[in-house]
């Protein structure tokens, strides 16, 4: 959406509303992701049960902005920079809505471990989410400022993400050997390390789009098509 | 994807009198394609389809620089034949304007005064081939001899389709074909020339941005008398190189 106004007012507060939901969606889902994680440090099952009530918020959010893109693109026939922004609103809104699930699912696992004495000190877990989390907040930072530097860099940064999943799954595979006991809760965080992951992989989708928006490049898939 | 050149357009300026229309306008018309021509009122769109079959020549003070070539003659060379050019380079205005003649005898004149055809049973086939390509004939095949002028608006705008094409043209140029159309008649306009692309190219001037995204293979964007952009229709529409071109499509211009 680039900064210059439309002649037609109503197209411009159109476009403007449909950023704006998909920025306060954007902020539900990371903040999602945040309190699930935290409610598994500090052991709050109270704070889980809070970020699984908000998800239907974040629901109800996808169906407003899909129904809103269609709107646009039934009333105003958006072309060139605003066909691509329609289009990366309806794609990002499902990652959106994915992170959102998925931190339900953390929250779940979450209240799930609370319950029973702590495996082990989580050190490497931590460090993921971290990671997880920095990397969304840098591919919607990308989406609001129209920036595909960044959105290249989060996309780089998914591999960092990837690579703390595999240590994670080693190190507790390694629990899971030396006693059957431990099998039960370092699957669970084996689970959380994979939703963490899937964060990751939902920024990548982001920060993909991100840049076709901006350049009108397609660059999923190692594919590089100038459109033309 | 890349058809042979049909109309080759080198450094046109364009005057009318002391007024410069085409700023150093170079472009390349490709064979059996749809060329849409887009851009604001007095942008020098129509000014620029009416100089590649020399319908400026009829506005005295108006004059060209620069090269036009059809098939690589110069069609602003002194031997050239306009009514000859004319003939190879057809054209549709806005507003349909059949002659106050029967419907067969508007198709029917040209190739009469062309002399395309020597006898009745030769203009039969020529009249019917014809309306059958601007896909009329169903509508009017029963009534060839009521006057043109009991037509539809948009039958009307096909009449004087089939009329263009009835002199065999090799080039057709459109200014707004589909303009005073309502959107079936428009419908069908545009139906007509994604058939008539297969035999025909096609240059077509008009303000709808979405009908020159429906029907054209290439798309070039004017602005003050320069041809801004000149693109594949698919990159024009979804992402334009230049920032004009991009402020226009989107509606944020002016």
């Amino acid at each position: 959406m680039p900064d210059r106004q439309h002649t037609s007012k109503h197209y411009e507060q159109q476009l403007r509303l449909l950023k704006d939901k998909l920025l306060l969606m954007s902020h539900q889902a990371e903040q999602m992701i945040s309190d699930a994680m935290r409610a598994l440090g500090e052991r709050k099952p109270s704070v889980a049960d809070e970020v699984i009530s908000r998800d239907d918020t974040v629901d109800q959010l996808e169906v407003e902005i899909d129904t809103l893109c269609y709107e646009i693109l039934a009333l105003e026939q958006p072309v060139a920079s605003d066909l691509r922004f329609l289009a990366t609103a309806l794609k990002i809104v499902r990652d959106l809505e994915r992170i959102g699930d998925t931190a339900v699912n953390i929250a779940e696992r979450a209240r799930e471990l609370i319950r029973e004495p702590e495996l082990k000190k989580l050190v490497a877990l931590p460090i993921m989410a971290e990671a997880a989390q920095r990397i969304l907040k840098e591919s919607l930072d990308a989406f609001v400022n129209s920036d595909a530097d960044l959105a290249e860099k989060v996309i780089k940064e998914d591999k960092d993400v990837d690579d703390l999943y595999e240590q994670i799954f080693r190190e507790l595979l390694t629990y899971m050997i030396e006693d059957t006991r431990n099998i039960s809760r370092a699957l669970k965080l084996i689970f959380i390390a994979k939703h963490l992951e899937r964060v990751g992989d939902h920024s990548a989708n982001i920060a993909e789009m991100v840049v076709f928006m901006v350049r009108g490049q397609d660059i999923r898939h190692g594919t590089h098509i100038d459109r033309g | 994807m890349d058809n042979r050149v049909k109309l080759k357009v080198g450094n046109v300026n364009f005057f009318y009198g002391s007024l410069k229309a085409l700023h150093d306008v170079s472009v390349n018309i490709r064979e059996c394609f749809v060329t849409a021509l887009i851009g604001p009122s007095g942008c020098g769109k129509s000014t620029f389809l009416r100089s590649m079959n020399r319908m400026n020549d009829l506005i005295p003070t108006a004059r060209l620089e620069g090269r036009i070539e059809l098939d690589g003659e110069d069609i602003y060379a002194s031997g050239m034949d306009v009514i000859q050019l004319r003939r190879r380079v057809g054209m549709i205005f806005q507003r349909s304007n059949p002659f106050p003649m029967s419907i067969y005898q508007n198709v029917a004149y040209g190739p009469r005064v062309n002399g395309l055809a020597k006898r009745r049973a030769d203009l039969d086939v020529i009249v019917e081939k014809t309306l059958r390509s601007a896909a009329l004939w169903d509508e009017v095949k029963d009534r060839l001899s009521k006057s043109a002028m009991s037509l539809s608006g948009g039958q009307q705008q096909r009449l004087c389709i089939a009329r263009a094409l009835a002199v065999e043209p090799e080039v057709l140029l459109m200014d707004e074909p589909a303009s005073a159309l309502d959107p079936i008649a428009t419908a069908k306009i545009e139906e007509l020339i994604y058939d008539l692309k297969k035999t025909y190219t096609i240059v077509i001037v008009t303000h709808n941005m979405q009908q020159a995204a429906r029907v054209s293979d290439e798309t070039g964007f004017f602005l003050n008398g320069r041809l801004v952009e000149f693109a594949g229709t698919k990159k024009l529409f979804t992402a334009p190189a230049q920032r004009e071109t991009e402020d226009y499509i989107t509606g944020r211009f002016g």
